[in-house]
C-alpha cells in the first residue's frame, strides 16, 4: 500500500523517536531507594554523577530532583569547592527527559504550573550559584535533561552518535517547561532557537558546539584498556574538571566576548520590532501552515521566547510556566502522550527472536520492494533484491543509490558505512540467488495468481523452513498460503511507501501461520526499525480496511460537488497530513478501486462505493500521479505543480450526487470522513482483529496519518466523546444509511461512558 | 631452515644458527648492508629537490658503500606515499638515474608509512620464490613538496576545453577554470574512510590508553636525547653525504631534526590537533621529513658466493590491520606477539626493538595495549596480557620523533638500527613494528649475523 511520502514529512513522524526516554521510566519514579546523585572529590572540584539505580536512562524524576537539589546544597556551603562538574553516572544517558509521571500526577492546569515553576527556580539556584558549574554530556540530553545543562555555567558534550540534545516537548504537545525557553536563545540564534523547540529536532555534539549550545566538544575513544563507552566517559570527566578548575581561576572564560556581527545580529534578532513583523510572524505563518492551527504548543512556544526575549528572564519564566500548565491539561496533549506510550509498545518484541536471519530476498524491485531491500541493508542484512528484469533491477538499484547517496550528503551516513550497505546488496534476475535466504519477502504485484506462482517459484529454490513474507496491502493472507507447499511458514508484511520514511509495519499471521514466523518477522521488522502492529487476516487487514470506507466517502463528497481541491483543503485542516483527493491519486486509482471493489465484495453494503465512477477514471488513463493525471493533473519534474484534471471532472460530474443539505456542512463533512473510518476500526477491535486500541491507533497514525493530535481512532472516541459520535453518525445514517451506522462497540461505549484509555 | 644449511657448504659453517622454528621456509635471506640519505625537515635543504632525487642518492649510495656489480642484482623497488606523477615508478626513475643499467626491472609500492617495509618483504619474497638472488629494496619521500592539483571542476573544465568546438563555449570552460583556480586540493592528510587526521587520532589513542602529556613529553625528549648521542657516538654509519647543488652548494652529512630540549619547554606548547585538551603537539609528534633509503638483500648463499658479508639474517614478517578510525595507530601491539609467537619465540627471547615513533603517545599507548588484559584478551583473544616490553630494549638510537620520518624511507631504516643495534648491543634478535594509514601495520624479525 502506497501513501504519500508527505505524511512522513510532518513532524509527527518523528514522535516514536522520542517515545523512549520519555515513557520508559513511568513505573520507575516509585522503585528509587538509593541515592541518585552522587558527589565525589577530585581535588577543589566536586563532581556530582547523576545514576538512577536499575534504570538504563536518567530521567528528572522526583527523586532526582530533590537529590541534586541536596547535593548543590552541599558543595555550596563547601568552601573547599572551587568548581563543580555535573555529569552522570551513566555513560549512554545525561538525561533523558523530565519523567511524564510527574505530569500525570498534576490533576490541574494550576498543579501542571506549579510543577514547571518548581523545576524553574531549582534550576535557577543552580544557574546563580558562586562556583562555575561544568555540565558534561554524553548520552541523551532531552528536555529536562537539555534544560538542566543549559543553566549550568559551561558545557562539553561528546561527539558520538548517542550524545544527542533536544527539546523534544513539543511532540507532546508540551513547551520546554523549566527555563528552556528563556535559555536556549539566549544561548544559540533566535531562529535556532525556534528550529530545535518547534520541530523538537536532536542536535549532535559538532552542530551543538557550531551553534552556541555547548562550550567544548570531545571525540569519543575507542576500545582499549577498558570499553569504549567507558573511557570516553572516563576521558569526559577528565575533560571536564580541568575545565571547571580553569574557570574557577579564571584562566578559561565560559563566555567568548561577542564580535561586532555577533552584537548587531543579536540586538537585531531580539527586538520586540523584529520579532513581531518578521522573525516570530514567519515561524508562525510556517506554524500554521503545517499544523492548520489544530497543534496549541508550538503557538505557545513562540509566545513564550517573545515574552523571555523582550521582557526578560523572570517574566519569561512566569509566561513559560503557565503555559506549561495550559498545555498539559489539553486533549492533544493526551493524544500525543498516548502515541508515544503506544509506539513505544510496538518497539518491543513480544513474539520471541525466532529463526536467525541473515540474508533477506526481496522479490519485485519497484518502489517498494527497494524500499524493503533499503531499510534491510542498512541495518546489516545480506539483501537479495530480485526482479524479472534488468531495467526493473537497475531502478531499484537507482532508487537504492539515491536514498543512500542523499544520506551521505546530508552527513548523516559515512562514506564507509554507506558502501558496506551497498556490499550488502546483491541485485539480481536469477531465483538461483535467493536460495539461501532466510527470509523472502515478496514485494510483486496486487494478483492473486502471480502471488501463487511467485510463491511456487520462490519454493521451488529456498531450503525447507525458509520463512515467505507476502506485502500485499489487502489481499487474505489465508489465500495466498494457499498456492504454498508449507503455508504455515507464510505471513503477510504489510510496508507502507516510501518504506524508508514511514514507520509502521503491518504483520498479518492467517489461522496457520506459526509462531517462528511471527517471531521472525516481527524480528526483522524491528530491526528495520518499524514500529510493529500484528494484525489478524482479513480482507484490507486493519489499515486498508479502516482507509477503505474513509476514500469511499471522499468519492462521495466529490460525486456531492465538493471539488477536489476543496476535499484535500477539507480533510488537511481536519489534521490530515495528505489530503483526501492528493491521497487517491498518490495510492493511484487503479489500485484504490482494486481496493473498494475486493472490499465491497467482502464486506458488502456497508463498503460498496462508486465502483462505475473509478472505473471509467481507469479507462480513461487516469490512474493518478504515476500516469500524471488522476484527479489531478501533474506537472513534469519531481515535484510538478498539479492542477484539477477537467477531464475527470467531467466523469465525477456524470456520476453527480444532490448533497443533502443537513449534513453537508464543512464540520459533518470532516466528520462523514473521519467517522467512516473510526467505527471500522471499532469494528476491527470488536472482531479481534487488532489485539488493542493502541494498536489500532498506531498503526492508524503511523500508517495512514490518521490527524494525530486525535491520537488515532480509539482517542478520537474518547475525546470526542462515544455518545456524541453516535449522534452524528445516526444522523448520516439517516441519509445514507448502513455506511454510518455505528457498529455494536461503539454504540455500547456511548451507553456506558466507557472510555479506551483509562 | 635446514635446507639452506645444506645448500652451501661454505655457508653451513657459519650459518650455524638456523631460522627460528616457525618463521618463513625457503633459502635464508641475509640483509647484506643499508644506507639512507640524511632525514632532513621539509622545507629546509632538500626543498628545491625531488622525491626522485634522494632515491637516485640512496640508490647510488648503496652500490658505491657495497661495491655490488650490477649484474648480480635482479630487481629494484622503491616504496614511496606522496606520490609525484611525473615518476610514478620512482624506482625506475631513480635506478636509471642512478646509472643502473635498463636492463634491471624496477617496480614502485606503496603502504603508507611502512611502504619500505612492503619493498623490503617483496624482495624476500622474491628471493623465496628462485626468481631473484639479489635485490634492492629502498623507499624515498619529498614532503618539502606535495602535488597540489586544481580542484576536480577546473580540471574536467581543462580537459573539456579541446573539444569545445565553438569560441563561446572555449570562453565558457575558460571562465569555469579561472573561477576554480584559487581553490585547490590538497593532498589528503585525513584517512579517506574515516575523515579524522592521523594525529587527531593519535591523541584519542593516548587518551585511550591512559598515556599523559608528560610521559610524552618524556618520550620525545628521550627519543632525541638517544638518537644524538647515536649520531655523535657515529652510528648513524647508513648515511650517505648528498651534494646539494645551487647558489651555496652544500654537502648535507647528518640528520638536522634532532633537537633535545627540556620538558619545561616542552610543556608549554599547545596542543596541535585536539583543541583545547589534547595531549599531542607538534614536539611529541613526528615531523614532515625529506629522505631516502635503499638496501641490498641477497639470500645467504648467493651473498656468500659473491663475497659479501651479511649484517643480518631477515627471518620473517607479518602484516596485521584493523580498525581504521579508534584502532588506526595501534598494529604494533597486533603484530609484536604474532611475529614472535609465529616464529616459535618469546618476549624475552627479543633483545631490539625498533618501533616507529609516528607519536610519542602512540608507542607509549601500544605499550599499554601489550600490557592490558583486557586489550589483549578483547582484540587478541590471548587468555591475558602479553606483557610490556622493556624500555631498555626500544629505540636506543632514537626513533622518528627525533631522526625524522620519510613516509617512504623509515623502514629500511628501522631495519637498519635493528642490524645495528644487534650487533653492538650483542643480541640476537631483533622486532622491528610500525603502524601505518588505513589500520595497517607491519612486524619483521630479524636476527643477527653470525652469532
Amino acid at each position: 500500500f502506497r501513501v504519500s511520502a508527505m505524511l512522513s514529512r510532518l513532524s509527527q513522524c518523528r514522535v516514536s523517536h522520542l517515545a523512549t526516554p520519555f515513557s520508559r521510566h513511568i513505573s520507575m519514579s516509585q522503585t528509587l531507594s538509593a541515592g541518585s546523585v552522587a558527589v565525589e572529590r577530585k581535588g577543589d572540584v566536586a563532581v556530582l554523577k547523576m545514576n538512577i539505580q536499575g534504570a538504563k536512562e536518567n530521567t528528572l524524576n522526583e527523586q532526582l530532583s530533590s537529590d541534586l537539589r541536596s547535593a548543590i546544597e552541599q558543595v555550596e556551603k563547601d568552601d573547599s569547592v572551587k568548581a563543580v562538574v555535573l555529569m552522570s553516572g551513566k555513560p549512554g544517558s545525561f538525561v533523558a527527559g523530565a519523567d511524564i509521571g510527574m505530569l500525570k500526577k498534576a490533576k490541574t492546569v494550576e498543579e501542571a504550573a506549579k510543577l514547571s515553576r518548581e523545576g524553574q527556580q531549582q534550576f535557577d539556584r543552580l544557574e546563580k550559584l558562586k562556583k562555575p558549574v561544568v555540565a558534561a554530556v554524553m548520552g541523551s540530553c532531552m528536555g529536562g535533561g537539555l534544560e538542566l545543562a543549559m543553566a549550568c555555567h559551561y558545557r562539553i558534550a561528546v561527539a558520538d552518535k548517542k550524545t544527542q540534545m533536544a527539546l523534544p516537548e513539543v511532540m507532546l504537545g508540551l513547551l520546554p517547561g523549566a527555563g528552556g525557553t528563556v535559555r536556549l536563545p539566549k544561548l544559540v540564534s533566535v531562529p535556532n532557537a525556534l528550529d530545535m523547540m518547534l520541530t523538537g529536532k536532536k542536535v549532535k555534539a559538532d552542530k551543538a558546539k557550531k551553534m552556541g549550545l555547548v562550550n567544548q566538544v570531545i571525540q569519543p575513544l575507542g576500545d582499549g584498556l577498558k570499553p569504549a563507552s567507558e573511557a570516553t566517559h572516563e576521558y569526559l570527566e577528565k575533560v571536564a574538571i580541568d575545565a571547571a578548575r580553569d574557570l574557577a581561576s579564571g584562566k578559561l572564560k565560559a563566555t567568548k566576548e561577542k564580535g561586532f556581527i555577533e552584537k548587531a545580529t543579536t540586538a537585531l534578532t531580539t527586538n520586540a520590532l523584529m520579532l513581531d513583523n518578521v522573525i516570530l510572524k514567519m515561524a508562525k505563518d510556517k506554524v500554521m501552515k503545517m499544523s492548520m492551527g489544530n497543534y496549541p504548543a508550538p503557538l505557545k512556544i513562540l509566545e513564550v521566547i517573545r515574552t523571555g526575549l523582550v521582557k526578560g528572564h523572570d517574566e519569561g519564566l512566569l509566561h513559560e510556566s503557565k503555559a506549561f500548565g495550559e498545555l498539559c491539561k489539553r486533549n492533544e496533549t493526551a493524544a500525543l502522550m498516548g502515541l508515544f506510550n503506544g509506539s513505544t509498545e510496538c518497539k518491543k518484541n513480544k513474539f520471541g527472536q525466532g529463526k536467525e536471519v541473515k540474508e533477506i530476498a526481496v522479490i519485485g524491485a519497484g518502489l517498494m520492494g527497494a524500499g524493503i531491500v533499503n531499510v534491510s541493508i542498512d541495518k546489516g542484512y545480506r539483501s537479495v533484491m530480485l526482479d524479472t528484469n534488468e531495467a526493473g533491477v537497475e531502478r531499484g538499484v537507482g532508487q537504492i543509490t539515491s536514498q543512500l547517496n542523499g544520506r551521505h550528503k546530508k552527513k548523516r551516513l559515512s562514506l564507509l558505512d554507506k558502501e558496506r550497505f551497498m556490499s550488502n546488496l546483491v541485485p539480481t534476475t536469477d531465483y538461483a540467488d535467493i536460495a539461501n535466504s532466510d527470509l523472502v519477502i515478496e514485494a510483486v504485484f496486487e494478483d492473486i495468481g502471480i502471488k501463487h506462482k511467485v510463491i511456487q517459484q520462490i519454493e521451488s529454490v529456498v531450503r525447507p523452513g525458509t520463512i515467505i513474507a507476502t506485502n500485499t496491502s489487502a489481499l487474505p493472507i489465508s489465500q495466498i498460503a494457499k498456492g504454498s507447499k508449507n503455508p504455515e511458514q507464510i505471513i503477510g508484511m504489510h510496508y507502507f511507501s516510501p518504506v524508508d520514511k514511514m514507520q509502521l509495519l503491518e504483520i498479518i499471521t492467517h489461522e496457520g501461520t506459526s509462531k517462528e514466523a511471527l517471531a521472525t518477522a516481527t524480528a526483522v521488522g524491528l530491526k528495520q526499525g518499524k514500529l510493529v502492529v500484528v494484525v489478524k487476516d482479513c480482507p484490507g487487514f486493519f489499515t486498508v480496511r479502516c482507509l477503505g470506507p474513509m476514500m469511499a466517502e471522499a468519492v462521495r463528497l466529490m460525486q456531492e460537488g465538493v471539488t477536489p481541491a476543496e476535499l484535500d483543503k477539507l480533510t488537511k485542516e481536519h489534521g490530515w497530513p495528505v489530503g483526501a483527493a492528493t491521497l487517491a491519486d498518490e495510492v493511484g486509482i487503479d489500485v484504490a478501486a482494486h481496493v473498494a471493489t475486493f472490499l465491497g465484495q467482502s464486506f458488502g453494503e456497508r463498503m460498496k462505493g462508486a465502483d462505475g465512477l473509478l472505473k471509467e477514471m481507469i479507462d480513461a488513463g487516469f490512474k493518478g500521479r504515476k500516469t500524471g493525471k488522476g484527479i489531478f493533473v501533474y506537472g513534469s519534474g519531481k515535484k510538478g505543480e498539479k492542477k484539477a484534471n477537467e477531464d475527470s471532472i467531467k466523469i465525477l460530474q456524470k456520476y453527480k450526487l444532490a448533497p443533502k443539505a443537513s449534513v453537508s456542512s464543512k464540520s459533518d463533512r470532516q466528520l462523514r470522513i473521519i467517522s467512516r473510518f473510526v467505527n471500522e476500526a471499532l469494528m476491527c477491535l470488536e472482531e479481534g482483529i487488532i489485539a488493542s486500541p493502541s494498536d489500532g491507533d498506531i498503526a492508524s497514525v503511523f500508517g495512514l496519518g490518521f490527524p494525530p493530535f486525535w491520537g488515532g481512532p480509539f482517542r478520537f472516541v474518547d475525546l470526542y466523546g462515544a455518545d456524541k459520535l453516535v449522534g452524528d453518525m445516526n444522523r448520516y445514517a439517516a441519509e445514507y444509511g448502513i455506511a454510518f451506522k455505528p457498529c455494536n462497540l461503539l454504540v455500547q461505549y456511548a451507553k456506558s461512558g466507557e472510555k479506551f484509555y483509562k | 631452515m635446514l635446507r639452506a644449511v645444506s645448500r652451501s657448504s661454505q655457508c653451513a659453517a657459519r650459518a650455524a644458527s638456523t631460522a627460528p622454528a616457525g618463521s618463513q621456509k625457503g633459502p635464508n635471506i641475509v640483509l647484506v648492508d643499508s644506507v639512507r640519505t640524511p632525514f632532513v625537515t621539509s622545507g629546509t635543504l632538500f626543498k628545491d629537490m625531488m622525491a626522485v632525487d634522494l632515491q637516485k642518492e640512496a640508490l647510488r649510495g648503496l652500490i658505491r658503500k657495497t661495491g655490488v656489480d650490477y649484474k648480480l642484482i635482479d630487481h629494484v623497488i622503491c616504496g614511496t606515499v606522496i606520490q609525484e606523477c611525473k615518476t610514478s615508478n620512482i624506482a625506475r626513475e631513480a635506478a636509471l638515474l642512478a646509472g643502473f643499467p635498463d636492463k634491471i626491472p624496477c617496480h614502485t609500492v606503496t603502504l603508507a608509512c611502512i611502504s619500505s617495509n612492503v619493498a623490503m618483504t617483496e624482495a624476500m619474497g622474491m628471493l623465496s620464490t628462485g626468481y631473484a638472488n639479489a635485490v634492492i629494496a629502498g623507499g624515498t619521500e619529498l614532503l618539502s613538496d606535495v602535488p597540489i592539483r586544481y580542484n576536480r571542476k577546473a580540471r574536467k573544465a581543462m580537459l573539456g576545453i579541446q573539444k569545445a568546438k565553438t569560441p563561446m563555449a572555449k570562453l565558457q570552460i575558460g571562465a569555469e577554470i579561472v573561477k576554480n583556480l584559487l581553490s585547490p586540493e590538497l593532498p589528503a592528510v585525513a584517512e579517506f574512510t574515516s575523515g579524522e587526521t592521523m594525529g587527531h587520532s593519535g591523541d584519542r589513542l593516548a587518551a585511550t590508553f591512559g598515556v599523559s602529556r608528560r610521559e610524552q613529553d618524556e618520550f620525545a625528549i628521550r627519543s632525541h636525547t638517544l638518537a644524538e648521542a647515536a649520531a655523535r657516538g657515529g652510528k648513524m654509519s647508513d648515511i650517505v653525504p648528498v651534494f646539494v647543488d645551487g647558489k651555496k652548494p652544500v654537502t648535507v652529512k647528518a640528520d638536522n631534526g634532532i633537537r633535545v630540549s627540556t620538558l619545561e619547554k616542552l610543556s608549554t606548547l599547545k596542543p596541535a590537533f585536539v583543541k583545547p585538551h589534547g595531549t599531542v603537539t607538534a614536539a611529541n609528534a613526528s615531523f614532515l621529513t625529506d629522505g631516502a633509503s635503499a638496501a641490498l638483500i641477497m639470500t645467504e648463499e648467493y651473498a656468500l658466493a659473491n663475497g659479501f658479508k651479511p649484517k643480518a639474517y631477515l627471518r620473517g614478517y607479518q602484516y596485521v590491520a584493523q580498525d581504521p578510525k579508534d584502532q588506526l595507530l595501534l598494529s604494533p601491539a597486533y603484530v609484536i606477539p604474532k611475529i614472535i609467537e609465529k616464529s616459535g619465540l618469546k618476549l624475552s627471547d627479543i633483545d631490539v626493538f625498533e618501533i616507529h615513533e609516528a607519536f610519542a603517545g602512540q608507542v607509549l599507548a601500544n605499550l599499554n595495549a601489550l600490557d592490558s588484559d583486557h586489550f589483549c584478551k578483547t582484540f587478541m583473544g590471548r587468555s591475558g596480557k602479553f606483557g610490556r616490553l622493556d624500555m631498555e630494549k626500544i629505540n636506543r638510537w632514537g626513533g622518528s620523533l627525533s631522526i625524522g620520518h620519510p613516509f617512504g624511507a623509515t623502514g629500511v631504516r628501522l631495519a637498519t638500527h635493528a642490524a645495528g643495534r644487534l650487533k653492538e648491543e650483542k643480541g640476537r634478535y631483533a622486532v622491528i613494528a610500525a603502524c601505518a594509514a588505513g589500520g595497517h601495520g607491519v612486524g619483521m624479525l630479524i636476527e643477527a649475523y653470525g652469532k
